[in-house]
């Protein structure tokens, strides 16, 4: 879950690692009132979830109030990568002898937390890293051990700092490696670090992105106001919002993690793995899907139905495939019975119907009895995924 | 042969009076896996399909010398679980359990790599020796086991549970049967991964040919490829790739928790690159993965 700045230095605060003076602000008069109150000249920053938003507008100085609610007003009314702004942050205006990068994530090959450090902040660090690789410093992490003082100093040192910034330094990539640790982070990052004209050492910025996994053992979040929400990289389509919503009819099983495309060829395929390969599969041999989804975790018979509908109901649809590895768990007789009573509640003949079924697995014996019954001509475990992708493009290119 | 697992084994099942793990320690009996104990906490004294029961693992270890651990508890308490394994000198472990946060998953391998403790997954279906026996609920029950996956030369190590079995089953269609398959697990962090596993296959005799299913995201498959480079891996090595259309999506998540294109990182393109660059085959189709493993083995 990505945090909003304004969270983020919540959190920031709580931990000690100084960040500027700050307000949260909803409209331009706010905004105003502030900067009457602070006296200071400010910095105004649009508060969204994605980044970029300096180079789209999104962040404006200004020396007294009545300049700042015009940038205000400036920046409401801006939509920065989708993201309509509804809160900005207003803060003192920092002004910086030295931008610093500090950032953890984890390194996913050498299995551990690893540490960042510039002397080159307040640009995005993978563009500094294809320039110039020679300012980036990467520290692997002991999660057991977090920073110790020296691994902060060697960071410090290589943001360019010396004698006592570098101990503040050192301090706060202690602090940040904490929060990381204690927060379940995916990344922490503090970008800029700036070191101000009277030498302090200020978090300008911070982004933290929390672990959706590890969310449930978080109930601090709530006291600090961070609401807990999932993060989405698009807007989702109706139709995906209605497959989320059949998803969460119960607990057992997915069928309802939807993508929705805009081809002919209806899916209704699964698991995890097995759904990439089919929609590869799919397209591979011409295919134009109208979605993608996974259904997997053996759900009920009713989501599988109303996951069917769903589908079925989509303007445009040509045919169905349903198609599924050699099932471990997903029991092949209930996604049989779901699609058939998806069929029947449409009014929709299941043997007149331009239906491809491909399945095998547990209780194949007796999902392959219903479908007969049905005269839903199907596929078992002698053809491959692939065979029946190719098949279920020749159903609907031979379509009148 | 075959690698990780063999009939010698002696499983201990934590979590074993869980709905699913109950379901599956019957599978593994069937598949004649010699299940020696169980451990759920707090439990100790019942029996699951005639297996005894325990509160704690070391009484598994001491009583019948447990030596192979899967674990199936809720993601809250895994770390625990595994921890207590390793701690009990439980030689390999496999985390059926999924949604593990990495916190978690890099304690647990820390530990793992100071005792020398194998881990394969979390997220992991298991880990079958076909006629030997299997650990988790990888085939699913005893029938449909033994349609899927049959003796033979090819070693398989799949980033998903479910295209094990397809794969396996893919082959035995073609009369081509398997030595060891693998669910290394479809998280973003998992324990052994291509490149600790193809040394064992290479060691191994009975493999001739390895077989990878790869998905977008993460690093094993590029981890997998410098490895075949710098140590001029001598078995051959056929990879399919699952996702190839997550490419055109990038910061959406797909199937497995590790199965998201960022930054331009992870994507199906570099591995397929790092693959050819190491030499191994990439299938386009399920259907040309079946003719260049029958070229292999000719």
């Amino acid at each position: 879950m990505k945090l909003y700045e304004y969270e983020s230095k919540i959190i920031f605060k709580k931990e000690g690692i100084p960040i500027p003076e700050s307000y949260l602000a909803s409209t331009p008069d706010e905004v105003e009132k502030i900067v009457e109150n602070l006296k200071k000249e400010v910095a105004i920053k649009a508060q969204i979830l994605a980044t970029g938003r300096g180079k789209a507008g999104g962040i404006s100085f200004a020396k007294n109030p009545k300049e700042a609610k015009q940038l205000a007003r400036k920046i409401f009314s801006l939509k920065i990568k989708g993201f309509e702004v509804r809160k900005v942050l207003v803060e003192e205006r920092l002004f910086p002898s030295a931008e610093l990068f500090l950032g953890i994530t984890y390194d996913l090959s050498q299995k551990t937390p690893v540490v960042i450090s510039s002397s080159l902040g307040g640009i995005d660090i993978n563009e500094i890293a294809k320039k110039y690789p020679e300012k980036v410093f990467t520290l692997p992490v002991n999660m057991v051990w977090g920073i110790q003082n020296y691994q902060g100093k060697l960071l410090a040192k290589n943001m360019g700092l010396k004698s006592k910034d570098m101990f503040k330094a050192a301090g706060i990539a202690v602090k940040l490696f904490n929060i990381f640790k204690k927060y379940d982070c995916d990344l922490a990052e503090i970008n800029p670090l700036i070191l101000t004209q009277d030498g302090k050492l200020i978090a300008a910025d911070a982004h933290l992105e929390l672990e959706q996994e590890a969310l449930y053992r978080h109930k601090e979040l709530e006291q600090l106001e961070i609401p807990i929400r999932k993060d989405s990289p698009r807007i989702p389509t109706k139709f995906e919002i209605e497959a989320e919503k059949i998803d969460k009819i119960d607990h057992r099983g997915v069928a309802g993690r939807v993508v929705e495309f805009d081809g002919n060829l209806g899916l209704l395929i699964g698991g995890g793995g097995a759904s990439l390969t089919i929609f590869d599969a799919i397209r591979y041999h011409g295919g134009k899907p109208a979605n993608y989804c996974e259904i997997g975790g053996n759900p009920t018979v009713k989501k599988v139905k109303e996951l069917t509908k769903l589908i079925l109901k989509k303007p445009g649809i040509k045919g169905l495939a349903v198609i599924t590895n050699v099932l471990n768990n997903t029991r092949v007789d209930l996604v049989a019975r779901g699609v058939i009573l998806a069929m029947n509640e449409l009014d929709i003949k299941p043997s007149e119907y331009p239906i491809l079924f491909r399945s095998a697995g547990a209780y194949e014996e007796d999902g392959y009895r219903i479908l007969k019954k049905y005269k839903i001509k199907y596929m078992d475990r002698s053809y491959s995924i692939d065979q029946a992708a190719k098949a279920a493009v020749e159903m609907i290119s031979n379509l009148k | 042969m075959s690698i990780l697992i063999d009939e010698k084994i002696r499983v201990l099942v934590q979590g074993i009076t869980g709905r699913e793990a109950a379901l599956f320690t019957k599978y593994m009996l069937d598949y004649s896996t010699n299940v020696v104990g169980g451990v759920t906490p707090g439990k100790g004294g019942q029996t699951i399909h005639g297996i005894p029961v325990f509160d704690c693992v070391s009484d598994v270890v001491k009583e019948f010398g447990a030596n192979t651990s899967i674990i199936s508890v809720p993601a809250a308490f895994a770390k625990d679980a595994a921890l207590e394994a390793i701690d009990s000198n439980i030689e390999l472990i496999v985390i059926f359990t999924e949604r593990i946060p990495k916190k978690d998953v890099v304690l647990i391998l820390d530990f793992a790599e100071q005792k020398g403790t194998k881990v394969i997954g979390p997220n992991s279906l298991g880990i079958i020796s076909p006629g030997k026996s299997k650990v988790g609920a990888i085939g699913g029950p005893q029938i449909e086991t033994k349609k899927s996956y049959m003796i033979g030369p090819v070693g398989i190590a799949s980033t998903s549970g479910g295209m094990t079995t397809e794969l396996a089953n893919l082959l035995t269609s073609n009369e081509i049967g398997q030595s060891t398959c693998i669910s290394v697990g479809g998280d973003p962090i998992v324990g052994m991964t291509f490149r600790e596993l193809l040394p064992l296959f290479e060691k191994d005799i009975q493999t001739k040919t390895i077989v990878l299913f790869c998905e977008p995201g993460g690093t094993q498959e590029e981890d997998a490829a410098r490895y075949i480079i710098e140590y001029s891996y001598s078995k051959p090595v056929i990879a399919f790739i699952g996702g190839r259309f997550v490419d055109d999506m990038p910061g959406m998540r797909f199937g497995h928790a590790g199965v998201i294109v960022q930054k331009g990182k992870g994507t199906a393109k570099g591995k397929i690159e790092a693959f050819k660059r190491a030499g191994i085959l990439v299938a386009d189709t399920l259907t040309q993965l079946v003719d260049y493993v029958k070229e292999s083995l000719s």
